[in-house]
């Protein structure tokens, strides 16, 4: 113990790095404290009945998806965004 | 590949887990249907069955039509297998095939038109008043993809795929992977996703010098194929895609989930279209000559998107609103805006079956790339700085808006199988981005309205 209270005394860098990990504790709460603001976003695994139906997929039907990105793709300068909007056809 | 929809439809089929005796009923009906296929009668080995029975199909075809321009069939099988530790396989064939008549680049004249085509076999005559249209588009496209799922830890899920295309003309190979990370109980979701395509393009009649003048003679002349080979400068080229996709998905409540992407992408190599021309034309905007165009052989475009789906209570039916903007922009000062929103809505089930009518609407808005003209004049060719000597007279890099109507209907068959039937109507409607338009051209149509009918079946099996 003593020895660590003179060490400590006289090493400026360990100050130094407390000071450092003093602002990621402050960094650290402070995305706590935001991730806790946002606790009224999302839900508990058994508030899911909803968001598990096929309806409610992002993409809920990604046969449908395929066919309109290949339609556009060959109509229009856009491609992609919500996916990939590569290459894969001669069709532009 | 966005990780969220795999985390849903798994759960979905989960919740859904058909009865052991539907199952056994597939499974009877499979083992029959190899049976019949094979011609060993009814009885058959239940390990042929076996080898379909965590398979869960969906299929689709769908026929598309510009009337007089496009016409187009494509067939799309994908297959599903999900295996014990939630590694799922995704298999998926496409096969399309396209005839008929797409724009040349030129523009409409008050007289007739007479171009050679691509391939420098004859020539094809347009109309006065009429868009010059290329009637010997035709194509037929064989696509495989292959894609694997799994998690990679708690909370990390990991894919990888390839993609296989290839056309008479086009060859296209593909490998892309993802990365997404789960975390806050699941509701949030982070993901990374690299893509790079690999496509070579063999065009019939070759590749046509940028700026030639496209010769219009007789091709059995013996001076033709002499004529013809001075405006080719090779006989194939090569374009290289890499994409990167940042998506983050948020579940906001039980009714309402969002995502948000960004993604760039970069396209290196041959990105002229070989096909097309722009018409030189003279001050009064009559025809001199035809030339081939010329895009840079680099293209950098970004976009962001952003996704919400709200599920509405009994008091609306059930429905679930889907709605989604994308703003893309690029290097070729293209821009643009697309708003698409469909609505679910569950229909009483009558007999015990389900049902659901789904309208959509779609609105996309663009601008032009900066090299685009819908024609040139004589005195403005050969400009000195390389930026000014790209040229495409492509209505599809040019200014436009579009909208897209449709509807679908969807039901479950009694073995428990999806029907769904669409039919959309796509109209395109380009406009003059701030170009003059010489006397003889102010009667005329310079920027035709494109028209499609989109119809649709799909049916998903197990």
């Amino acid at each position: 113990m003593k020895a660590n209270k003179s060490s400590i005394k006289k090493s400026p860098q360990l100050y130094q790095s407390i000071a450092v990990s003093k602002t990621k504790f402050i960094l650290l709460a402070v995305v706590l404290v935001n991730l806790s603001a946002c606790s009224s976003l999302g839900v508990e695994p058994w508030e899911r009945d909803l968001l598990a139906t096929k309806a409610m997929a992002l993409t809920s039907s990604p046969i449908d998806a395929a066919l309109d990105d290949h339609i556009y793709f060959s109509k229009e300068a856009s491609s992609g965004g919500k996916s990939f909007g590569g290459g894969g056809c001669g069709c532009n | 590949m966005i990780y969220p929809d795999n985390k849903n439809s798994k759960q979905h089929s989960q919740s859904n887990q058909h009865s052991q005796l539907k199952k056994a009923n597939v499974k009877m009906a499979l083992s029959m249907a190899a049976g019949a296929l094979l011609g060993t009668g009814v009885m058959v080995n239940d390990a042929k069955a076996e080898v379909l029975k965590d398979w869960q199909f969906d299929s689709a075809f769908l026929f598309y039509s510009e009337g007089e321009r496009v016409t187009a069939a494509e067939v799309i099988v994908s297959g599903n297998k999900t295996f014990a530790n939630d590694e799922i396989l995704n298999l998926k064939l496409t096969i399309d095939s396209l005839t008929g008549a797409s724009a040349n680049g030129a523009v409409v004249q008050a007289q007739a038109q007479t171009f050679t085509r691509p391939s420098g076999e004859g020539q094809y005559v347009t109309p006065a008043g009429e868009t010059p249209l290329d009637d010997t588009f035709k194509d037929t496209r064989v696509q495989l993809n292959a894609q694997w799922t799994q998690p990679l830890a708690e909370n990390y899920t990991g894919s990888i795929g390839g993609h296989f295309s290839k056309e008479f003309d086009y060859l296209s190979l593909g490998v892309n992977g993802n990365l997404a990370v789960d975390f806050y109980k699941k509701n949030s979701t982070i993901s990374l996703g690299l893509s790079h395509f690999q496509d070579t393009f063999t065009p019939m009649g070759g590749i046509p010098k940028p700026y030639a003048s496209m010769p219009i003679g007789d091709s059995n002349s013996a001076s033709w194929d002499e004529d013809l080979a001075k405006t080719r400068i090779g006989s194939s080229d090569k374009k290289v895609t890499s994409d990167v996709l940042l998506g983050f998905t948020q579940v906001i409540n039980r009714r309402m989930i969002t995502q948000f992407n960004y993604s760039y992408s970069m396209v290196r190599g041959y990105l002229t279209d070989p096909f097309k021309i722009v018409s030189v034309l003279d001050q009064q905007g009559t025809a001199q000559d035809y030339i081939y165009e010329n895009r840079p052989n680099e293209r950098n475009k970004q976009s962001t998107f952003a996704q919400a789906k709200y599920h509405f209570d009994q008091n609306l039916l059930n429905s679930v609103l889907d709605i989604s903007y994308r703003y893309m922009w690029d290097d070729w000062q293209i821009k643009s805006h697309t708003l698409d929103s469909t609505l679910y809505m569950p229909l009483s089930s009558r007999f015990g079956k389900q049902s659901y009518l789904q309208p959509h609407i779609r609105y996309y808005q663009q601008s032009a790339a900066k090299f685009y003209r819908p024609y040139t004049f004589a005195e403005q060719e050969n400009k000195t700085t390389p930026d000014e000597n790209y040229i495409s007279a492509d209505y599809r890099i040019g200014a436009m808006d579009a909208v897209t109507l449709g509807v679908k209907y969807g039901f479950s068959l009694n073995n428990g199988n999806d029907f769904s039937v669409r039919l959309e109507y796509y109209r395109q409607m380009p406009n003059n981005a701030g170009f003059d338009e010489p006397s003889e051209l102010s009667s005329l149509t310079v920027y035709p309205v494109v028209q499609a009918v989109i119809f649709q079946l799909s049916y998903s099996f197990l």
